[in-house]
This record gives C-alpha cells, sequence and structure tokens, in this order.
C-alpha cells in the first residue's frame, strides 16, 4: 500500500470546493485529488498515492516507472480485485506450482485494464 | 549474475555494481527502511549481486506489518457492529488480529469494503447518512496527509458519521529507536523515497550527524537501490556521515509543503506502539483535538481488548532487522501466505513475504558469512 504509482492527468475539474483530476496510470483511470500539487496541469506527470498526487515527475522517469510496474505486475497489485487477491492469497496453491497459475504473486501478469478492473481473462 | 539481464537496463545495473565492487574495501551492512525496498532487492535477488562485504538488513518501513495487534483488534471489533460500513485498505483484509481477520469478518456478515482512497470512504459515509462509516487509517508519512486531507474535508462538508481508525506511523523516530538499539548493527541507510517526497529531508541531517551513519535517501526500482547502495557505500568507505538524494526525480528538499501543512494540522505527534517492537516514543500521530469528534477510538469506546500474538511469531525481530526470516522456525512450515502467523507473512511489502515468494525459489548457496547460512529451509520446501 505504500506503492506510488505514476499517473497523466488526463483531464481537471473542481468536486465539493476540492480540485481533483482524471489520472491515466498507464491504462487505468482513477479519480485524484489535487489539493497537494494545485497547480499540477493536463498533461503533466505526479507520483500518486492513495488517490492523491504528492509529487510530479517528469514524463520519462513516469513513463520507464510504469513500464517497470506493469512488467511486474504491481499495477495488477494496486488496482485489481482487493477482495479476490486476498481470497487467492488465502486459498489459492503454491503460486509457483505450474506457469498457469493466476495469482497476484505471478510477476508475469497484468494486462489489458478496464475502469481499473484488470480482468482474470487479461492476466492469462 | 543471473538476475541482471532482468533489470530495465542491464547495462547501467552493470556500471553500477562494478562501481559498488571496485568502491567497497570492507564489510558494511545498510538497513532499507522501506517493505517495498525489501520486495525489490529479494524479487531481484540484489543482496546476491552485490559484493560479499555488503549487508543489506530488511527495516521496519512496512505499516501493514507494523499496526499494532490491539489496532487490529479494535478494528475488527468495530468492523463487527452492524450500524458500521468499515473502509479499508486492500492489504489490511487478511492480517491477522487475535483470532481472525477482517475477511472472516465479512464472512460473518460484518460491512467490510475496500477502497482505493480514504475520498472514497468520505463517499460512502456521505451515501449511507444512516450508518457509521470508519477508515482504518494506518500508513507512514506518505499515506498520512491522504488520510489528514479526508479528515479536514469531512469537517468541512459537515460529514459527521465518518471516523478515523488511525494509527500512523512516522520514520524517523524508528531509525532513532535503531540506532540506539544495542544490538543495532546498522552502518546506513537507504531512507524511503516516497516518505520523503512529501517530507523532505529535513529531519534527516540531524540523525547522521548524531549517529555518524550515512542516510540515502532512495526510491523503490532495482537500479534506484543500487544506486543508494552506491552512495552509501562511497560515503562509508570515505568516513563520511551526511544525507545524500539518490532520488532526486520524485523528491525535493523541502517535500510537499502543502502536505506537511496539512498533516501538522489534522494530527498531532504522539508515543506509537509498533508490532512486534514495542512503543517508540514521537513515532506515530494521533488526530488532534480539534478533530476528535471524527477519532474512531473516542467514537467507539471500543474495552476488553485482550490480545494474544503467536508465540512463535518473530516478526519483531525480522523487522528490526536482527534475524531474517527465514530463521523463524515457523517459516514455511507453520506461516505461510495461506495460513499467517504474522503480518510481516501476509502483507505485500513483508519481509516474510517477499522470502516466501522469492527467495525459496532461489537454490544458489547462500554465503557462509550470511546468517540466512545457519538455517536451511530451502529443503523443506514443498517446490524443490
Ligand atoms: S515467518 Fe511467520 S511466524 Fe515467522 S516471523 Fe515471519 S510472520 Fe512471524
Amino acid at each position: 500500500m505504500c506503492l506510488a504509482v505514476p499517473g497523466r492527468v488526463v483531464e481537471i475539474a473542481e468536486e465539493n470546493g476540492t480540485r481533483m483530476a482524471t489520472v491515466d496510470f498507464g491504462g487505468v483511470v482513477k479519480e485524484v485529488c489535487l489539493e497537494y500539487l494545485p497547480d499540477l496541469q493536463v498533461g503533466e506527470y505526479a507520483i500518486v498515492h492513495v488517490g492523491f498526487a504528492l509529487q510530479r515527475l517528469d514524463e520519462e522517469s513516469a513513463k520507464q516507472t510504469l513500464e517497470l510496474f506493469a512488467q511486474l505486475g504491481m499495477l495488477q497489485e494496486e488496482f485489481g480485485d482487493p477482495w479476490e487477491q486476498a481470497a487467492e492469497a488465502g486459498g489459492a496453491p503454491w503460486p509457483f506450482e505450474d506457469d498457469e497459475s493466476d495469482t497476484v504473486a505471478d510477476p508475469a501478469v497484468v494486462g489489458p485494464v478496464d475502469g481499473g478492473h484488470v480482468s482474470r481473462e487479461a492476466r492469462q | 549474475m543471473k538476475y541482471i539481464e532482468e533489470f530495465q537496463d542491464p547495462e547501467l545495473a552493470r556500471r553500477l555494481l562494478d562501481d559498488i565492487h571496485a568502491t567497497v574495501t570492507r564489510p558494511w551492512a545498510l538497513m532499507e527502511v522501506c517493505g517495498g525496498q525489501t520486495h525489490t532487492i529479494i524479487r531481484h535477488g540484489i543482496d546476491q549481486l552485490l559484493p560479499d562485504q555488503v549487508e543489506l538488513i530488511h527495516g521496519p518501513g512496512c505499516p501493514v506489518c507494523v499496526t499494532p495487534l490491539e489496532v487490529i483488534d479494535k478494528a475488527l471489533e468495530i468492523a463487527s457492529r452492524p450500524d458500521v460500513i468499515f473502509c479499508s485498505f486492500g492489504d489490511m483484509l487478511r492480517v491477522p488480529g487475535t483470532g481472525r481477520d477482517l475477511f472472516q469478518v465479512r464472512s460473518e456478515g460484518g460491512d467490510v469494503r475496500v477502497v482505493y482512497s480514504p475520498l472514497d470512504a468520505l463517499k460512502i459515509a456521505r451515501q449511507n447518512p444512516g450508518k457509521e462509516v470508519v477508515f482504518f487509517g494506518i500508513g507512514f508519512e506518505t499515506t498520512a496527509p491522504p488520510n489528514a486531507m479526508t479528515v479536514h474535508q469531512a469537517r468541512k462538508l459537515g460529514i459527521r458519521n465518518f471516523s478515523l481508525l488511525v494509527s500512523h506511523v512516522r520514520v524517523p523516530p524508528a531509525i532513532e529507536a535503531i540506532m540506539q538499539s544495542p544490538s543495532c548493527r546498522v552502518q546506513g541507510f537507504l531512507a524511503a523515497g516516497h516518505v520523503c517526497s512529501v517530507m523532505g529531508m529535513g529531519e534527516y541531517p540531524g540523525l547522521a550527524a548524531r549517529h555518524r551513519v550515512p542516510i540515502v535517501v532512495t526510491g523503490f526500482e532495482p537500479l534506484d537501490i543500487l544506486e543508494g547502495v552506491r552512495h552509501a557505500v562511497r560515503q562509508l568507505e570515505r568516513g563520511e556521515h551526511t544525507v545524500d538524494n539518490a532520488y532526486a526525480r520524485a523528491v525535493r528538499p523541502e517535500g510537499n509543503p502543502a502536505a506537511i501543512a496539512m498533516l501538522e494540522d489534522v494530527f498531532e505527534v504522539t508515543d506509537r506502539a509498533w508490532r512486534g517492537i514495542g512503543v517508540i516514543p514521537d513515532s506515530g500521530w494521533r488526530l488532534s483535538e480539534r478533530y476528535r469528534e471524527h477519532d474512531a477510538e473516542h467514537r467507539f469506546s471500543v474495552t476488553d481488548i485482550t490480545t494474544r500474538e503467536p508465540a512463535e511469531c518473530r516478526s519483531g525481530e525480522v523487522l528490526q532487522g536482527l534475524i531474517k526470516p527465514n530463521q523463524c522456525e515457523a517459516f514455511g512450515t507453520t506461516c505461510t501466505p495461506r495460513n499467517p502467523l504474522g503480518a510481516t507473512m501476509v502483507s505485500s511489502e513483508g519481509a516474510c513475504a517477499a522470502y516466501y515468494l522469492y527467495r525459496r525459489l532461489d537454490l544458489t548457496p547462500v554465503r557462509a558469512t550470511d546468517p540466512i547460512a545457519r538455517t536451511a529451509p530451502l529443503e523443506a520446501s514443498p517446490v524443490v
């Protein structure tokens, strides 16, 4: 949960007097609070943690980090279905028993995402 | 160097490693503070790529792992109440309390919800005025400002059915406590990068000077860790002990002033117990008096908590860097991610989980000087 993921600001809007943004994390889109980086603009990148932009990041580092996180399955850990992950961790077989194993621990899993949920199929 | 091809930039990794190998002349013990860094190290076998003289000691920087059992038990009790919607980050679902976890509370009918952001919990509170919505506010300096902002918003918008069960922790007092321990072997620190993105580096020069330890602000990616080690080893070899920033792309010396200001408005520093370690003075935050009405502990007087830690769990020693996870007798036998005895086996940033997921598959001989060599749980592993 301490993982902070770089994302790109797509849109900015005011919500209940709070500056909010739509942020794209390599395909997963989330609402993010900009109160701690109020001058962040559309198109810029920031490190986002639990829905808050915390520090600016240059585009190149942001893209590299995102690519790495995707490779390592860390976007899946961050944005996948937490109940499913907890159930798998609690009842799934030893994660490396076979190559087909579908667990959050599998470093190779991350795929196309929609609406913040990474589908099981995408991870095969 | 069997892992090096997996690095994002293997050439750069090799150069950094060569530099470290060329610089080191004596044994040094460095502690990576953050659990995310521990995972990167174990996952990429960085500890094995480093010269034998450089030992990495895993630090206490996993917020899920250090949340005291008593607070987990309070969370379980609050979450079981029929009038409560209990919101949490996903990592807390399977952290064992005394006898059960949040996952079980939900299967027993408790309304436990997982949110991505504390603001989502606030939204739930607004949509459910007839319910008490409680958010489990754990985490270090990276997570505390978002939670502080959420409480501030709740007050601003007059959302009274929202409260926070707070168990926030601070890194610098933990470093202080580690350095003061008589059994401390740490000679340098890789500080947690994202904590510093928020807090800046202001608290570190004093620590570095007082304890004569180099502190290198380090990121989470494999190359960041190598860069952090390179800075720390250089300083140690030269007899220096200053604060270096090896994560400048994300850390400004002043941190994020808006976040720090909000933290200081909503929270106040307090002594806090760390699971497995004990109370560290000034190492936590609690809601300040002005926000008392949003304090779940104040709102739900949860009493009669009797906590019971499994006797065989040595996570306290793991968190202090005194033993490596596979030196615990229960590791991989009575304690696995499926049946965890301690939080360090559950959390995605826990050291025991990292060893279970990555290290047990690694059958390369362990160095004789490495304390891991004294236990040999590899043979007991079900996969080998
Ligand atoms: S292996 Fe399990 S029992 Fe041993 S220290 Fe880690 S969490 Fe505790």
